[in-house]
């Protein structure tokens, strides 16, 4: 399921707004995080890198959260554009 | 109850004040805060829980959360209500726990924390529209830092217990159907909330499911069958939830988008790779700094006054036994538990304003790559930081670690770091041995110092990957944190938890490192010879008759010393020095390093005191006279017992060991078993002396 993801939460470029549009949720982590908030319709915007390109941080609902970019491929996303 | 960063902590400080409490939760080692705030007419206890995101607990401080909510722990009553704090900048998570808590059947009033935060930031909540949505419980704005909202906030916590429980549809019909149906199947023991828990969370609660018993065990096992059919009812409850929050966002927020606030900027540099870790760096540094520097001048006071009361207090006693057990025990025990009050004060200070501006989380972010690479991940570092200063805070702080594999592997790496304890037999040792001549720009003293220090983190970091490879093998740890936007600590909430914390610190460590102060003492004290004592009473004399003036006093102290250290030597702690000698005789050590060593497993800060003594120049000897004193040390047959290979065997041993009862008390609390602290002393004395063997032999081949 989760090789048919065009686009998660990891091709986000920074800055970039997106929606989330689905969740493969069989990993417990990623359970933990739609706990946190990003569940289907979340709004989410990355606002960047840790030094070596992980963790990612993404701003949900004007919070910071922060995840692995492991986690963030089961997350199907639609960008919303450029936007800062 | 509410979010973590939430203002939970400054709403609990402004409403109680000094009216608090801590205690231990029965039967674990999360500390209860409680604190009684003064209403108009009468008072009420509060319980500050930690923060949690959701009742379906996922670390050890999330659970005791939810499980003093929902009335699990024994010997402690439902509460009577719940005062649910929401940040008023993340109604988003805080509504998705407030719904949560609105469905308990229990009275609710909301506190809506940093209203000036977020209105500053263009947020505006319709309180009232709020209140609708959440089936009429109470919304109180406050502003916990200034007091502001806290009348009506008061107000609404006296009629607390008398309002109306909130009434809301529920957020997933299907399942509240099922689980109403099993209630009334229950005959009323089970109430649909408490099913509905169950349901989601699983059969984990054994309290719960002796009340249900066999038959309603195997229909809820059922119901989750039919219900969830195979998928994780979590992310259902998520998605439901959410979607809920949303939709009562729309109606009742109106947010400009100016996020941009200044925080936000900070947040945006910190966070940048390089910048970040230039920044880390050089706030650890500052940390560093500050508990060993700034905190000597106050220890060494605490050290002289000690000292000196000792002295004072033995003067004015008679010598024996008594005098003795006061000023050698119970004084100086007392003073080595103060001596490191300095140092933890500081560093919880300084933890304390990181935590509360948020900078933590950055810095657990920051380095969980780095982490990751020795199977841990970035929350393992704080506790690892705070063991520079001491052990026992430091594994205290390993709760937040969701993962209990991650929790132990970071319990067992946290005692290698060193500890402010252990500074001072390495600068006693570093001092006298090594020579202070420079390489290049470096002093090679501060090079051996470093090497230590660098010794203690890399046999730490592989003592974690080691575990994490072996008996603590599982799943990479996953990492989810919240970065709270940065903000002003309160110094009120700063100052009071900063006591609170060395209050926990005083009782946990300060009992135990007293208690062995004064069983070393013992042991170094009895049995008394009284030919030693006769000897030296004759001796007295022999120099009286000879001597006069200040060349008398020198030598009335010059043999006072060497009957100490005569005592000593067939005290029990001599004997036992003597007994284990051969032991360490393959690491170039006499018995009277043994007899220290052995002193400074209890507590290893003793060991320069002993080292003092059994070198007879005194227990309040001046590290230069000790130094000059350990370099003639010599076997019988004239070669020196400190040798450079024995030296540095000797550093190592003690870099490793783990010489602290306070340390092995609190990783048996914290793991719950003695398993765990055994291991980790078994395991770090193997090291240590293998590391002593092995320098020894080959530097003395």
């Amino acid at each position: 399921m989760k090789d048919s993801f065009k686009s998660t939460l990891a091709s986000l470029k920074r800055g970039q707004k997106g929606v989330i549009k689905a969740v493969d949720a069989a990993d417990p982590a990623v359970q933990r995080l739609m706990v946190l908030g990003l569940v289907s319709g979340a709004e989410v915007q990355f606002t960047g890198a840790a030094i070596g390109g992980d963790p990612l941080e993404f701003r949900l609902f004007g919070n910071g959260i922060s995840l692995r970019r492991a986690q963030a491929l089961h997350f199907e996303v639609v960008a919303l554009g450029e936007s800062g | 109850m509410g979010n973590p960063n939430s203002g939970k902590s400054t709403l609990f400080n402004r409403l109680t004040g000094l009216r608090q409490s801590t205690a231990n939760y029965p039967g674990v080692t999360v500390e209860k805060h409680t604190g009684v705030a003064k209403l108009d007419d009468g008072f009420i206890e509060l319980i500050d829980l930690p923060g949690t995101f959701s009742l379906s607990a996922h670390s050890l401080e999330e659970r005791i959360a939810v499980d003093v909510v929902l009335g699990r722990i024994p010997d402690l009553k439902t509460p009577a209500g719940i005062l649910a704090v929401v940040a008023m900048s993340n109604l988003y998570q805080g509504l998705f726990l407030v719904q949560q808590l609105c469905e308990l059947g229990l009275p609710l009033v909301i506190a809506l924390t940093m209203t000036d935060a977020a209105e500053a930031a263009g947020v505006r909540v319709d309180t009232d529209a709020l209140e609708k949505r959440l089936g009429g419980a109470r919304v109180c704005p406050v502003v916990a830092t200034t007091g502001q909202g806290f009348g009506q906030l008061r107000e609404a916590l006296a009629a607390l217990p008398n309002a109306p429980r909130p009434d809301m549809p529920a957020f997933w019909p299907e399942l509240r159907a099922v689980s109403s149906r099993l209630a009334v199947e229950s005959r009323g023991v089970l109430s649909p909330v408490e099913i509905e828990r169950a349901l989601i969370d699983g059969p984990n609660d054994p309290a719960f499911a002796e009340r249900a018993g066999d038959r309603m065990q195997s229909l809820l096992q059922e119901a989750r069958e039919s219900l969830f059919n195979g998928s994780p009812p979590v992310v259902e409850e998520a998605q439901r939830r959410y979607d809920w929050v949303r939709d009562v966002l729309a109606s009742v927020q109106t947010e400009s988008p100016a996020y941009r606030t200044w925080s936000a900027r900070i947040g945006g540099w910190v966070n940048r790779p390089v910048p970040g870790t230039i920044g880390l760096f050089v706030v650890m540094a500052v940390v560093f700094q500050a508990v060993f520097a700034w905190a000597t001048p106050l220890m060494d006071g605490i050290d002289a006054a000690t000292a000196a009361t000792g002295a004072w207090v033995a003067s004015q006693l008679p010598s024996g036994a008594l005098g003795s057990l006061i000023s050698d025990g119970v004084i100086a025990g007392v003073g080595s538990v103060i001596i490191f009050l300095p140092q933890i004060m500081i560093l919880f200070l300084f933890i304390i304003v990181l935590e509360d501006s948020g900078y933590l989380a950055r810095a657990a972010y920051l380095m969980d790559r780095v982490m990751r690479s020795v199977g841990l991940s970035g929350q393992s570092i704080i506790p690892m930081i705070s063991s520079f200063a001491c052990a026992v805070p430091g594994i205290m702080a390993t709760r937040v670690i969701p993962n209990r594999r991650d929790r132990i592997a970071t319990i067992l790496a946290a005692p290698f770091m060193t500890c402010s304890a252990r500074l001072p037999v390495y600068a006693l040792l570093i001092a006298a041995f090594v020579p202070a001549s420079s390489i290049g720009w470096f002093n090679l003293q501060g090079i051996v110092l470093f090497g230590l220090y660098l010794l203690g983190i890399v046999a730490g970091v592989l003592t974690a990957l080691l575990l994490k490879q072996t008996a603590l093998r599982g799943p990479k740890p996953a990492f989810a944190l919240m970065l709270p936007e940065f903000r002003k600590p309160n110094l009120r909430t700063v100052a009071i938890q900063m006591l609170g914390r060395v209050r926990v610190f005083l009782r946990r460590a300060g009992t135990v490192i007293f208690s062995v102060a004064v069983v070393v003492w013992a042991l170094a004290y009895y049995p008394r010879s009284d030919d030693v004592q006769r000897q030296f009473a004759a001796a007295q004399s022999t120099s009286r008759a000879s001597l006069s003036g200040e060349a008398l006093e020198r030598e009335r102290l010059r043999l006072a010393n060497e009957a100490a250290a005569a005592q000593l030597e067939q005290s029990w702690l001599g004997r036992a020095g003597k007994f284990v000698e051969p032991a360490f005789t393959p690491l170039g050590w006499d018995w009277k390093i043994s007899a220290a060593v052995i002193a400074g497993f209890p507590a290893r800060e003793v060991v320069v005191a002993v080292l003092g003594t059994v070198y007879a120049i005194g227990d309040e000897a001046d590290e230069a006279s000790l130094a000059q004193r350990l370099q003639s040390a010599s076997w019988p047959d004239g070669s020196p017992v400190f040798t450079p290979p024995m030296v540095l065997g000797l550093l190592i041993f003690y870099a490793c060991c783990l010489q602290c009862a306070a340390t092995l008390a609190v990783i048996r609390r914290e793991t719950n078993s003695w398993g765990w602290p055994l291991f980790a002393w078994c395991y770090m004395t193997a090291i240590g002396y293998t590391g002593a063997l092995l320098v020894f032999q080959l530097g003395s081949a």
